[in-house]
């Protein structure tokens, strides 16, 4: 059996009418799909509570939670919490965005820059938010100055990350066209740079939202008088669960509009490339 | 107007003596030295490895971080065509053929250039929606757009189909009648290079093997008994016999 490899008989060379070729891609996109998941793990809760599995003290069935959230709008202290906390985590976002970008760049661009702020920046990645907090607050107090830092914190890392890595795996051909057209730095920044990483940025984006969020929750819950996180602690101490489910569900909801907000951004800005999920 | 430096005079745009350039250990060019006049359209022909496109890349200046020596004397105001078109896929086909055009009519000049290569009405097109042969031509109107005096092209038709080359072949004469530009055109291909330039250089282990004036009327072709002659001549001394080629 020396000849193995040349006496083994072949596939046919035509694929038969009727079989189509097997499609590698995941084919297309269901409308509205990224609703699916969400309403799914709803349907379970919602038939667990009905069904009476689930104890009210231990999770509030879904319509509970509704006219829960229904006397707290009522009352107007879902909005005032609400828009506390929006503010918080709208200021975190916008100051870490800026100048998780701004070190991207900066680490990106010069050798000088990468050998000094990357370092510093992958180990404060290391050390967790919460680890963090007793520090913040003998520095900057308990006011919402130490919250706003804990949450820019908490966004300039991925932001940086994703940024900085977008930026280091622009194609270098790129850059040797940018030379050969003689491009001034500010237009190479413009036109190759800025361009070539922000599919690295909006995804740094995509973490960098739902960790305001979730920095968030950290900071309310500690010496806070206000905003979801402060809410949830006192509804902790009077053990009203309602309120609580009110609360976990807002944040959900946040982090995933705010996410679907990054995502319809990045199908906008990156509508030239063609992809897998296109 | 392109800065001279280096004392050039009005009938010669490159000048090249006693080049250097080494990878490690191997110099590929050595004391290498090259003259080509004003509105030459030069082509230089070479094996893989000869040392053309590391001439070229010298030439334009993108040679930054290569071993190496001499005097390289070239216009200003030059341009680069790539063998990819390399045009960046996140820009609408006109901000490509802009890029680092200034003046406030550089919009209007870049509508022209894509009018010239025949692409007019696709400016607000994505890069990869132009096919491979519409590609290479945005890249060429973005490199004439800026009127250069020198056009460095390497091996610019090489990733093409043989039909679509033979077209670009007739617009790269068109344009280079129209613009007047001094050319460097790298290219492995014989046929090309007897076709397109008025001078053939062949590179041989980074010496000029061959120097040839082409001196053949318009249009070109294989039917014409001097073509034959030199192609024999340049594929002999490429070490091809001609008879098999």
């Amino acid at each position: 059996m020396t000849a193995t490899t040349l006496t083994r008989p072949r596939p046919a060379a035509t694929v038969p009418a009727g079989r189509p070729r097997r499609r590698l891609k995941p084919g297309r996109p269901i409308p509205f799909g990224g609703a699916v998941g969400p309403l799914l793990l709803l349907a379970v809760w919602a038939a667990g509570s009905a069904a009476g599995w689930l104890d009210p003290r231990t999770l509030s069935a879904p319509w509970t939670v509704v006219t829960t959230a229904g006397d707290l709008i009522a009352d107007g202290r879902l909005q005032d919490n609400l828009a506390i906390s929006a503010q918080r985590a709208g200021l975190g976002l916008v100051i870490g965005t800026v100048i998780g970008t701004v070190l991207a760049l900066l680490a990106g661009l010069s050798r000088w820059g990468e050998a000094i702020l990357d370092g510093p920046i992958q180990i404060k990645r290391a050390i967790p938010a919460l680890a963090l907090i007793p520090l913040l607050v003998l520095w900057f107090g308990i006011g919402e100055q130490m919250k706003v830092i804990t949450i820019t914190l908490g966004v300039f890392v991925p932001v940086y990350i994703h940024t900085h890595n977008g930026l280091r795996t622009i194609d270098t051909r790129y850059v040797e066209l940018g030379e050969s057209l003689r491009l001034r730095r500010t237009d190479f920044i413009r036109r190759i740079v800025l361009p070539g990483a922000l599919p690295g940025f909006l995804l740094g984006m995509r973490f960098a939202v739902v960790g305001a969020w979730l920095s968030l929750v950290v900071v309310e819950q500690i010496n806070s008088t206000s905003g979801i996180g402060y809410m949830m602690e006192l509804a902790r101490e009077y053990g009203q669960t309602d309120v609580i489910i009110v609360g976990l569900v807002l944040y959900g909801l946040l982090g995933l509009l705010s996410d679907g907000a990054v995502r319809l951004a990045q199908r906008r800005a990156l509508s030239w490339r063609r992809t897998m999920a296109d | 107007m392109a800065t001279h430096h280096g004392g050039l005079t009005a009938t010669r745009t490159v000048r090249v003596q006693g080049l250097l350039r080494r990878f490690g250990e191997r110099a590929v060019l050595d004391g290498f030295d090259l003259e080509i006049g004003a509105g030459e359209f030069v082509a230089l022909l070479g094996r893989s490895g000869s040392g053309k496109s590391t001439l070229l890349r010298a030439l334009a200046g993108l040679d930054g971080d290569v071993q190496g020596s001499g005097l390289v004397d070239v216009p200003e105001n030059s341009s680069v065509v790539f063998q990819d078109a390399r045009l960046l896929p996140w820009q609408r086909v006109l901000d490509n053929v802009l890029l680092g055009l200034r003046g406030p009519d550089a919009p209007q000049r870049g509508l022209a250039a894509l009018a010239e290569v025949g692409l007019a009405g696709r400016e607000r097109a994505w890069p990869n929606e132009l096919s491979g042969g519409e590609q290479q031509r945005v890249a060429l109107a973005r490199a004439l757009v800026s009127e250069p005096e020198l056009l460095l092209a390497d091996e610019p038709f090489g990733a093409l189909d043989a039909l679509t080359r033979l077209r670009m072949h007739g617009l790269l004469r068109e344009l280079c009648a129209r613009h007047r530009p001094t050319v460097l055109l790298v290219t492995h291909d014989v046929d090309e290079a007897i076709t397109l330039a008025d001078r053939v250089l062949l590179l041989d282990a980074g010496r000029i093997a061959v120097d040839v004036a082409i001196d053949l009327p318009a249009p070109r072709s294989h039917r014409q008994s001097q073509f034959l002659a030199y192609r024999e001549t340049l594929l002999r001394a490429l070490g091809v016999d001609p008879t098999e080629a």
